[in-house]
């Protein structure tokens, strides 16, 4: 123990000075870390998914239970960010563009879903819409199912999701502040066209950084998801749902095969993301030269 | 010409006809844990059934499941299941009760107390048997790690619990108090409780923990089927175990608003049948029907099973003394 802590220091100490054999070893740690605890479940993720060849691979992915989970998980991102779209954005600007009384309870309560745990934002709209919630008899007397169905799905993750976009543009907006807005409206623009022609190209990147991580988010979603979910088959399980299900049914390769295609899809946000944020650095950069 | 002519007439009212009395239905089967495999044959055999006497039909049947009590509690919070599958009569009673979607007296409405199949509960071990594990008795042994679901959200993990309870009963001459000291010290041996009995048993067969599995036959058995599993594995039948009854009923409301009462009524029915009982066999699920059970004698194990109804007093009795809050679960779970 202490002779780990001793050398932890040593090379810490050694990093300071510079010397290469020190940095060497720190980046070789650090990637020894990031192979160990992340590239090789991963690879292995994607390896036993296509252990049986690439025929059962893409059979298990074309099966219609797994087709009709991809379905829904779009459904449900394409629903839910929009909203955290919108949401997020009057949100930001409420918040850096004007002072008011209430703010900084607003402002803590956008980090909520952060905070709860998914298990509860599932077991909120049970208890809401659920059969024996507040609004169950209600709902159950004019026929709207929303728990165990798309729209309970829908809410759950647009709760989990609703920081991302707000939490990107609140920094952004009132680093900018607010004199462009106000020269704008000083040169005659009405509220849309300042908002469309000043703000909306201010934020862009930011923007466009937020739906990225909160479409992560949302596709990969599992706890709240899992509560209002009821797991019937081909009909209200999502893409991390189906792949549990396969799992429990002893359908390893299945299961696998459905896990790999969801992490081509963080892949491929993760993409989105790394331009973006460059965008948003190059940005930063050259409003500092200014 | 005149062929062609008649083939057109003929598709043409096949279709009319069909389009007239045909009905699409969607029914959702809400089922417990290790029952995925039977009823993803038995769906296959009952469209096949039903479209025997009604041709023009669309049959789909949906699954969903999970532990017995969190599925009994899904249906309570409105998840609209047509019928529901579960591990025992109590979950049932609880959707009655709660629910109010069925009525009480529901298990009256099918033979057999509603419970066209049953299974019981035995040991899974590693193969050869390394712990020399043959009764209750050896699973308090020490160093002996034993793997079942919470009997909280699991209806398995509340039969096990019960067969375990049994046991000590008969162990130390029906003394209550000997009984729940047996049971407390079988779960200090227990490192891990899933919440269903599909979850322990990946705990046990692919992340490897524990010693011995309690299982249902019937997923023990599934568990040698599996690939290589019958290298890896051997079932262990104890001296004394219980009868596990996983009954089966219509949720009247829900089945009514669909419009599917009459073939839910069917679905559950046909269980009954030969086939029905035919495949439930293959499952490893212990037939009623005599017949059937006869013809699948060798596969299951001869052994004495204490009953819910004679040894218990019935779930609506078992359930509050042994798994409600406060009751002998908590107490044993609670202490330790």
């Amino acid at each position: 123990m202490s002779s780990s802590t001793q050398s932890a220091s040593s090379v810490a100490n050694a990093a300071r000075r510079g010397s290469p054999t020190s940095r060497r070893l720190l980046i070789g740690f650090g990637w020894l870390f990031f192979t160990l605890f992340l590239l090789l479940p991963l690879l292995i993720v994607v390896s036993q998914g296509l252990k049986m060849g690439v025929g059962t691979f893409v059979d298990a992915i074309i099966e219609p239970d797994a087709l009709s989970a991809l379905k829904l998980t779009i459904i449900a991102v394409v629903i839910s960010v929009p909203l955290n779209v919108v949401f997020g954005v009057s949100a930001a600007w409420c918040v850096s563009k004007y002072s008011f009384r209430g703010k900084s309870i607003l402002v803590t309560l956008i980090d909520l879903p952060f905070s709860v745990s998914p298990v509860i934002a599932g077991l909120v709209y049970v208890l809401m819409f659920g059969a024996q919630g507040f609004l169950g008899p209600w709902l159950q007397e004019h026929d709207i199912q929303i728990v165990f169905a798309l729209p309970g799905i829908v809410l759950a993750t647009i709760f989990v999701t609703v920081p991302f976009v707000a939490r990107e543009l609140i920094p952004l907006m009132q680093e900018q502040g607010t004199q462009e807005e106000e020269a704008a409206r000083l040169l005659g623009a009405n509220g849309w066209q300042m908002f469309w022609h000043v703000t909306v190209p201010n934020i862009k990147w930011g923007l466009i950084y937020g739906v990225v991580l909160c479409t992560a988010r949302a596709m990969g979603e599992f706890g709240a998801v899992s509560v209002v979910s009821g797991h019937i088959r081909g009909v209200t399980n999502t893409l991390p749902l189906h792949v549990e299900i396969l799992y429990n049914e002893y359908n390893h390769v299945a299961a696998f095969a459905v896990a790999t295609l969801l992490l081509i899809m963080a892949l491929f946000i993760l993409l989105l993301k790394q331009w973006s944020e460059s965008r948003i650095n190059r940005l930063r950069a050259s409003a500092a030269e200014e | 010409m005149s062929l062609r002519r008649y083939a057109l007439a003929a598709l043409a009212s096949a279709i009319f006809a069909g389009s007239a009395v045909a009905k699409d239905y969607e029914l959702l089967n809400v089922s417990y844990d290790p029952t995925r495999e039977l009823y993803q044959d038995y769906n296959t055999e009952f469209t096949h059934f039903w479209k025997a006497s009604h041709p023009g039909d669309n049959v789909k049947i949906q699954q969903s499941h999970g532990g017995s009590g969190k599925q009994a509690r899904g249906v309570i919070d409105g998840l609209r299941a047509d019928v529901v599958t579960l591990a025992l009569a109590g979950d049932i009673d609880e959707v009655a009760k709660l629910g109010k979607t069925l009525p009480e007296n529901w298990q009256t409405r099918l033979p057999d107390a509603s419970t066209p199949y049953t299974s019981t509960i035995v040991f899974l071990v590693r193969k050869g048997n390394p712990k020399g594990i043959k009764d209750w008795g050896d699973l308090t042994k020490d160093g002996v790690s034993v793997i079942t679901p919470n009997p909280k959200t699991s209806g398995g993990a509340r039969w096990n619990f019960l067969a375990a309870y049994a046991y000590g009963l008969k162990a130390n001459g029906g003394n209550e108090e000997k009984a729940k000291e047996y049971v407390k010290e079988l779960f200090k041996h227990v490192p891990v409780l899933d919440t269903g009995a599909r979850g322990s048993t990946i705990t046990f067969v692919n992340n490897g923990q524990g010693d011995v599995l309690l299982a249902w036959e019937n997923e023990a058995f599934l568990a040698l089927k599996e690939d290589g599993g019958n290298d890896k594995f051997d079932i262990v039948v104890p001296s004394l175990s219980i009868l596990a009854e996983p009954p089966v009923a219509v949720v009247d409301k829900n089945a009514e608003k669909k419009g599917n009462s009459e073939i839910a009524k069917a679905y559950l029915e046909h269980l009954y049948s030969p086939a029905g009982q035919e495949i439930a066999a293959k499952n490893f699920y212990r037939p009623r029907d005599a017949a059937v059970a006869a013809k699948y004698a060798q596969q299951f194990p001869k052994l004495e099973l204490v009953t819910i109804d004679k040894d218990f007093g019935g779930w609506k009795t078992a359930q509050p003394k042994f798994f409600n809050d406060g009751g002998v679960f908590d107490q044993i779970y609670q202490a330790q």
